[in-house]
């Protein structure tokens, strides 16, 4: 079984923690617009969400890059951008259904969260334990919560439906 | 130049003239004072005449980040608004979380200095290089959730930061805030009112830089330290991560120190009502943290449905639906427990409205406060304030909190502080403070050293500068008696000077009940690369201290006004477990002035200046 960065969002507090470490591996400064995982505030919902590259299994980054920039590291499973052949056309940043794919316009490549080589940094960074390091059957985290905010909308509609 | 921390640029802009100027930092005054607190003042003590008008034209605003701002330090999110104060006519500094500090930095500035007067309501919109002042016609009187709404789709980027004043602002309301992140406010001595004077809405900024660091090995290492200190203190590990500041509730109203009904008494009857315990338990949504901070000690408060309906202000009903921050500790208690309200409902719709408009929770309740005071003795009466201002109730905090943003009805003496507001009925007894400013939620007749530190706070009355109640209730870092004048006039210039030097340094006064100057040393000689001792921190902060006393000075304070009001000092106490108690200010005030290194009459002496460079 591989080890995938499971998010739980219920225990982001919006630290933002993990971007600074993201940062520092990516550029060696605390620059968050430069992190591959990147948290949302959502105010009103008291809602804080972590997200970043679930390494998918059927990688659309990788069908989408021209010139097979994009491999997988056979230790981690991730998906690496080879700054050697990437030429920065951005494809792969269109590419990606979640928008974890971001193109770095001081290097003019394609870049994404690569599992920092099996240690991630955005993990070891998290105060709260809203981000792991774990080994699972599935980088999926997203479905079951999406699953969960779903049966909590259809149930606010159908109550309000019944008041 | 800087190899760290700093980035070494300051911005510039005046708005009388629209010129917008980007200059090197000062260095010298950097190593010196150290960023933020310690050198917008050193700034403003250069730039400006103390005796100009707060809310004229020739006021400066200084919205300063620290070395420290940005980085992944614990509580590395800090700014502050440094400023003449419209509450106070004192030098301010106004500090606030959220992100907005470190976004400011990453745009590739330490500080923003704002002179002058817009001929037309503005803003200051920040891209990176890109600095312009735009337009807030359509902006004028929208709330601060409206306008960062707005700027934030108008600036075209998701991420923008923005910081802005609400209606309170613009209407010059004497202790209007500035708000960041919809939530997170440079609250105190009336920095919104100063913003709205210079008729600026607000500063939008989105920084995609970054921070650099001099010594990364040594930094790393130093900064992993302090992170687990802070999570193993019972205080920034547990208390605050679990109940918020709120926390505080039961522990102060125990220790018989909590100023009920504008200081009548020192305890609120029912005060677990309104306490971080019951808001966790019934009205608690989430924790939430302002940039870089693991200790989360942000609340987030929803009302259920039934609540939503309670009290009069029905005016914006969606806000009652969604998560508001709050109530903190201090709101709990002006709002709370010195207007004898313990209704935990009516405190999250305030302080969500004080938010919403942009005013500092903590001067408002108090004045409201003193105007219940008024009330009660018959000083005003019904045909004047329209709704019965009477201790304890919820309807009229919250009618009042809007009434007062917008200086409706009687929210128009309200809004200008208990000060001038207690002056023009012939009670100027009832204001409750020091240097115009109303004190926050410590009773000094209680906490003797509390009272030297209001006393001589800079700023006027408040409690992040010198927060003595952790060794005299909380014991850290060692238990002392609250009841005695003993060994206070030390530890108040130490933590004075201490305080200094970590709002100096971009990092948030709340780590301090978890570590230490020594924890902070090694991790800001990393970051900027310059070596400090834990002497020289706090040499820093004795410098910065001094340079506002010398602020102050200029603009007309003396010794004399490091004085506490009549009831603190003569009326005890009457009930609970400090009964009896006043606040000795004679017995610590001297020997303060002499550790100090001052003269009797409170000034820095020559020699005390030209000892911190100052002379």
């Amino acid at each position: 079984m591989a080890k995938s960065l499971q998010i739980i969002p219920e225990k982001c507090t919006g630290c933002m923690q993990c971007e600074l470490a993201c940062s520092w591996v990516q550029t060696g400064m605390f620059q968050p617009s430069r992190s591959l995982i990147r948290v949302n505030i959502f105010d009103e919902q008291a809602s804080y969400a972590p997200y970043t590259c679930f390494q998918c299994d059927e990688a659309w980054c990788m069908t989408a890059c021209p010139v097979n920039a994009i491999s997988i590291d056979s230790d981690t499973g991730a998906k690496v951008v080879g700054d050697a052949n990437c030429v920065g056309c951005g494809l792969c940043t269109i590419a990606c259904p979640f928008g974890t794919v971001f193109y770095n316009p001081d290097t003019q490549k394609a870049f994404k969260c690569d599992l920092c080589d099996g240690n991630p940094a955005c993990a070891v960074a998290c105060p709260t334990g809203a981000i792991e390091y774990t080994e699972s059957e599935s980088a999926d985290w997203l479905g079951g919560w999406a699953e969960k905010v779903n049966a909590s909308y259809l149930q606010s509609i159908e109550g309000g439906n019944a008041a | 130049m800087s190899n760290g921390g700093w980035t070494g640029t300051i911005l510039r802009v005046d708005l009388t003239t629209g010129r917008i100027s980007k200059e090197p930092l000062n260095m010298d005054w950097a190593k010196s004072f150290v960023g933020g607190r310690g050198l917008a003042a050193k700034y403003l003590y250069e730039e400006m005449d103390p005796a100009s008008d707060a809310l004229g034209p020739d006021n400066k605003m200084i919205f300063a980040t620290g070395p420290m701002t940005g980085t992944n330090a614990s509580t590395s999110s800090r700014y502050m608004v440094v400023t003449k104060g419209a509450l106070t006519n004192a030098i301010t500094t106004s500090n606030s979380g959220g992100h907005w500090g470190p976004e400011l930095k990453c745009a590739g500035y330490d500080m923003l200095i704002v002179e002058g007067r817009a001929p037309v309501p503005s803003y200051i919109s920040i891209s990176d290089g890109d600095v312009r002042i735009c337009s807030a016609e359509h902006l004028w009187g929208k709330t601060v959730w409206e306008t960062d709404d707005i700027v934030r789709e108008e600036s075209g980027q998701h991420d923008t930061v923005v910081t802005c004043i609400g209606p309170a602002g613009e209407n010059l309301v004497r202790f209007a805030a500035i708000v960041n992140d919809r939530h997170r406010a440079a609250g105190r001595s009336g920095v919104g009112a100063v913003m709205g004077s210079k008729n600026l809405k607000a500063i939008a900024v989105r920084g995609t830089g970054g921070v650099s660091i001099a010594d990364p090995q040594k930094f790393m290492s130093a900064m992993w330290e302090m992170k687990n200190k802070l999570v193993e203190h019972p205080v920034t590990g547990e208390g605050l991560a679990a109940y918020g500041t709120a926390v505080l509730v039961n522990i102060i109203n125990e220790s018989g120190a909590l100023p009920t009904n504008n200081h009548q008494v020192s305890q609120l009857e029912g005060a677990d009502n309104i306490s971080g315990e019951t808001l966790a338990d019934t009205r608690l949504v989430a924790n939430k943290a302002c940039f870089g901070c693991t200790i989360a000690c942000g609340r987030v408060s929803q009302l259920p449905g039934e609540a939503q309906d309670k009290f009069t202000v029905t005016t914006r009903p969606h806000n009652w639906k969604i998560a508001v921050e709050g109530p903190e500790y201090e709101n709990a208690w002006a709002m709370g427990a010195d207007c004898g309200i313990n209704d935990l409902d009516a405190l999250i719709k305030a302080n969500a409205l004080c938010n919403e408009l942009g005013m500092d929770p903590i001067s408002f309740g108090a004045t409201l406060a003193a105007a219940m005071e008024l009330y009660q003795t018959g000083a005003v009466n019904d045909s004047q304030t329209g709704i019965p201002l009477e201790f304890g109730s919820g309807d009229a905090l919250v009618a009042m909190t809007e009434q007062t943003a917008y200086r409706e009805g009687f929210g128009d003496e309200l809004a200008e502080g208990s000060k001038r507001m207690t002056a023009k009925f012939n009670h100027p007894e009832f204001f409750m403070g020091v240097r115009g400013q109303e004190f926050p939620a410590y009773d000094a007749r209680a906490i003797q050293g509390m009272g030297l530190g209001y006393a001589t706070s800079n700023r006027g009355a408040c409690h992040l500068k010198s927060y003595t109640v952790a060794p005299e209730i909380l014991g850290i870092p060692e238990k002392m008696d609250p009841a005695v004048t003993e060994g206070k006039a030390e530890i108040t210039k130490i933590f004075q000077d201490a305080t200094c030097t970590v709002d100096a340094s971009g990092l948030c006064l709340f780590l301090t009940f978890g570590v230490g100057l020594d924890e902070i040393q090694p991790q800001l000689e990393a970051v900027t690369g310059i070596s400090y001792s834990v002497p020289d921190l706090l040499e820093v902060g004795e410098r910065v201290w001094n340079i506002e006393r010398m602020w102050n000075q200029r603009a007309g304070f003396t010794g004399k006004d490091d004085t506490l009001p009549k009831r603190l000092l003569e009326d005890p106490i009457p009930d609970g477990p400090t009964k009896g108690e006043v606040n000795r200010l004679g017995e610590m005030l001297p020997e303060y002035y002499e550790l100090r290194g001052w003269n009797a009459e409170g000034e820095p002496t020559q020699e005390k200046l030209a000892s911190l460079g100052l002379a």
